[in-house]
């Protein structure tokens, strides 16, 4: 196979960079602002305070650094709520908790208010909201802890991807809770392949197969868009179905460790068993065949049905070797004679999801930079790719998807506004269709001084 | 005893409420006696059900758990040649209970915790009667829980004492039979079968091929449960495979604070989330940790990978070691007395 490049995906960046080139000019020195905001406090703004947020604050106030949790927002006021609780019960001792009533943010502009007040940003919403936030907290010079995926959409990841270039200019921290990337066992045998062990990887297996999440049903009194904000699960906007929103950790593993980002994919895909109108518009299983640049061919699995078999793994071929692993600190490298070649069995290993945060408070302190920010948004447009083939039933190309992809985002954010998916009279979505959906915008080419369809010039 | 049906379906009692049933006899629970030499009374305690194996069927489903009889008696519990939370020996009585003859596989444990079977209470005269819908489900688990190792036939694990416990309630509210986690008393008299060396088959490290799964022959990794040789009282897997939760705090001088004389079903009854007793060893321990005697504790680094907070009730990230199986008690306690068995949940920060 020829090896390919992406000139499409290449011409953005070198654009993005341009456009980040041109603010090189200002003066910035962000990783030594944590140090003179009058002591030596990193001040830490949480936005998202559900379980996962709340896990996070209290990883970053538990790491080595002197850090201090100054700000908090959420869309919700329980929720934000429920987290302070949890905090102040779990750092009743400490004085890590500086935050008034006043500092308690919420509503769909409350990210605004708490990002300001601090230096470092824990961005832990919904999956849909990423991009904005990440956008306006590097806009504001504030190194970032963002959970993975970073978009839902394309445009979403274009506008991350714009906002990773400007954070790399201005050396900000941007570390993203694909935590496998910190996790020892992973690091270890990305070494191993580093150094040959299997050769070159031609073909994986990746899966999260499980019984699935959560669902929250609708409540008396909710407007349609608060109803899709606590229901989130099942609202692409919002989640970006369970292939983008966990199988993310599997197909990362495949980019990081193949080292490419897949050129395109093809799949299939439906909803078999979580038929009911609760679960809103997702799909309960994809099968994607993703193909690199390289020719290794990868399987991705992911599925959300109770009472089949279960699998959270990653598997790939290389030409000398195989190698197995799993978030369960395992990895094992085998011979095709069956030999073991290498053995990971981290039973006590460091936690990942600390980890992150360990290494991004240690950089600010020790003016280092890490920034997770492109391949996460790179990887997360792995998985947005594997649901538009999964729900178009088409081959479909990594740069069609990143520059033709659909946006699903409102328009405008309130309770009273309008999600783009409504229900029907009976209060059911409209689940994707193989074979007619369509994911992409039309194409539209440019030629200097005039636009023409896409018919219209083709070669 | 339509009544019971009909009274679980009106759904008008506050939740985890019991109601006595009528066939309940529980005030022959105070003729329990205890006999010299741990033989035990011929005393119909139960006119319902003698003391015998039974199958326990959960209908709706192929699946049923084997009951065996353990006749209740007194022991000495603990080794005072162990770790200083063994010490110090202490004679210890308990009644006469029925319990899993296996640890309870993944098919029984999710027709629980997948709400594969209705929550049904099939009032067969039961002795319980629970308000079955006020009993929470385990919640779905995001990640592969069997950690690869698979799920038919195999020991659940990752499961917290809360989510075994819940288990047994839905097991008695699904039955009309009072099942519960076994105290560490009973788990240990149950173990030891008669012995009262450090295994129920004697002191012969060499052996523990023949009874159980643990370090040395486990390819790190669990088994089908039953397939070693059981106990006198026929217990599989009593020693290793999975280690199990009991219904105690772990408490490391729990022996020295005890009667010198003699303890009584001795129970000591959890107020801490952590930690709490696991026994019999598991798969990847060495023969020291699958002594009838030996004690673990829980600890919270069983869910350091739960990204979540508060950390899930239900399941374990890094407990891949640990499992359960249930008792019964022969004599059926009051609904009071069986309600302080259902432990309060415990948020996990």
């Amino acid at each position: 196979m020829k090896k390919q490049t992406n000139p499409t995906r290449r011409d953005f960046c070198k654009n993005t960079a341009l456009l980040a080139g041109g603010m090189l000019a200002l003066p910035l020195d962000i990783t030594a602002s944590a140090h003179v905001l009058g002591d030596d406090s990193i001040k830490i703004a949480l936005v998202g305070c559900g379980g996962r947020g709340t896990g996070a604050a209290i990883q970053a106030l538990s790491t080595k650094e002197n850090v201090k949790l100054v700000a908090m927002a959420d869309a919700f006021q329980d929720r934000l709520d429920n987290c302070y609780n949890i905090l102040a019960t779990k750092f009743a001792d400490s004085d890590k908790l500086k935050l008034k009533e006043k500092d308690k943010h919420v509503g769909f502009e409350a990210y605004k208010q708490a990002i300001d007040k601090a230096d470092v940003v824990l961005l832990t919403t919904t999956p849909g909201f990423r991009p904005i936030h990440f956008e306006y907290a590097v806009n504001q010079n504030k190194h970032v802890f963002m959970e993975k995926p970073v978009a839902t959409d394309a445009p979403g990841i274009r506008r991350v991807l714009a906002a990773a270039e400007l954070a790399k200019t201005k050396k900000l921290n941007v570390v993203v809770g694909l935590q496998r990337r910190y996790q020892d066992s992973y690091l270890a045998c990305l070494q191993q392949i580093r150094d040959g062990k299997i050769g070159q990887i031609v073909s994986g297996q990746v899966y999260w197969n499980s019984s699935g999440v959560w669902v929250n049903e609708r409540q008396p009194g909710q407007t349609e868009m608060e109803y899709q904000m606590r229901n989130w699960y099942y609202f692409n906007w919002l989640c970006g179905d369970h292939i983008v929103e966990q199988h993310i950790h599997n197909i990362d593993v495949a980019n990081w460790f193949i080292g490419e980002y897949p050129l395109h994919a093809q799949g299939m895909g439906g909803r078999e068993v979580r038929t009911d109108k609760k679960f809103g518009e997702i799909f309960d299983h994809h099968f994607v065949e993703y193909t690199y640049p390289s020719g290794a061919v990868i399987a991705s699995q992911c599925r959300h049905q109770p009472g089949c078999v279960d699998n959270v793994s990653e598997s790939f071929q290389g030409t000398r070797g195989k190698i197995y692993t799993d978030s369960q600190n395992k990895g094992i490298i085998s011979a095709y004679d069956g030999k073991v070649l290498y053995e990971h069995q981290g039973e006590n290993d460091p936690n990942p999801y600390q980890t992150e945060h360990d290494v991004l408070f240690a950089n600010i302190r020790d003016g280092k930079v890490t920034n997770d920010a492109e391949h996460a948004a790179k990887t997360t447009m792995s998985a947005i790719l594997g649901r538009m083939a999964t729900y178009s039933g088409q081959l479909i190309t990594f740069d069609e998807a990143l520059t033709r992809g659909r946006s699903l985002m409102p328009d405008t954010f309130s309770w009273k506004a309008m999600p783009k998916v409504v229900p029907d009279g009976e209060g059911g979505y409209a689940v994707p269709v193989p074979g007619q959906t369509q994911v992409l915008e039309p194409e539209k080419l440019k030629i200097p001084g005039q636009e023409v369809s896409p018919e219209g010039d083709r070669n | 005893m339509d009544h019971h049906k009909s009274d679980s379906k009106r759904n008008n009692h506050p939740p985890g409420k019991f109601k006595l049933a009528t066939a309940t006899y529980w005030p022959v629970a105070l003729l329990l006696v205890s006999l010299p030499g741990g033989t035990s009374s011929k005393i119909p305690t139960n006119p319902q059900q003698e003391l015998e194996s039974y199958r326990e069927h959960l209908e709706g489903s192929p699946e049923s758990i084997l009951m065996v009889p353990v006749k209740g008696g007194t022991f000495l519990m603990g080794n005072e040649q162990g770790p200083a939370e063994e010490s110090p020996v202490h004679k210890v009585e308990v009644g006469d209970f029925w319990m899993a003859a296996y640890e309870i596989t993944w098919d029984q444990y999710e027709l629980f915790s997948g709400q594969r079977i209705n929550l049904i209470n099939t009032d067969r005269g039961g002795e319980v009667s629970l308000e079955v819908d006020a009993i929470a489900s385990a919640t779905t688990p995001y990640v592969d829980m069997s950690h690869g190792m698979g799920k038919k036939g195999y020991p659940v694990i990752n499961i917290t004492q809360h989510a075994a416990l819940t288990f047994c309630k839905w097991l008695s509210a699904k039955t009309g039979r009072f099942y519960r986690l076994p105290t560490e008393a009973e788990w240990e008299y149950a173990c030891r079968a008669g012995s009262n060396e450090l295994y129920s088959f004697g002191n012969d490290t060499t052996l523990l091929n023949e009874y159980a799964w643990y370090e040395d022959n486990s390819g790190r990794r669990y088994h089908l449960v039953g397939q070693k040789t059981p106990n006198a009282f026929g217990l599989y897997d009593m020693h290793g495979n999975v280690a199990e939760w009991t219904m105690d705090q772990f408490i490391p001088d729990a022996y020295a604070l005890r009667d010198k004389g003699l303890s009584v079903n001795p129970w000591e009854k959890p107020v801490k989330l952590y930690p709490r007793s696991v026994r019999g060893g598991s798969w990847k321990d060495g023969a020291e940790a699958l002594r009838s005697s030996a004690r673990t504790a829980s600890d919270p680094g069983w869910k350091r990978i739960d990204p979540q907070i508060p950390k899930s009730r239900w399941w374990f990230t890094n407990a891949p070691h640990v499992g359960f199986r249930v008792v019964r008690p022969k004599i059926t306690p009051s609904p009071e007395e069986i309600s302080k068995y259902w432990l309060e949940a415990i948020d996990d920060y």
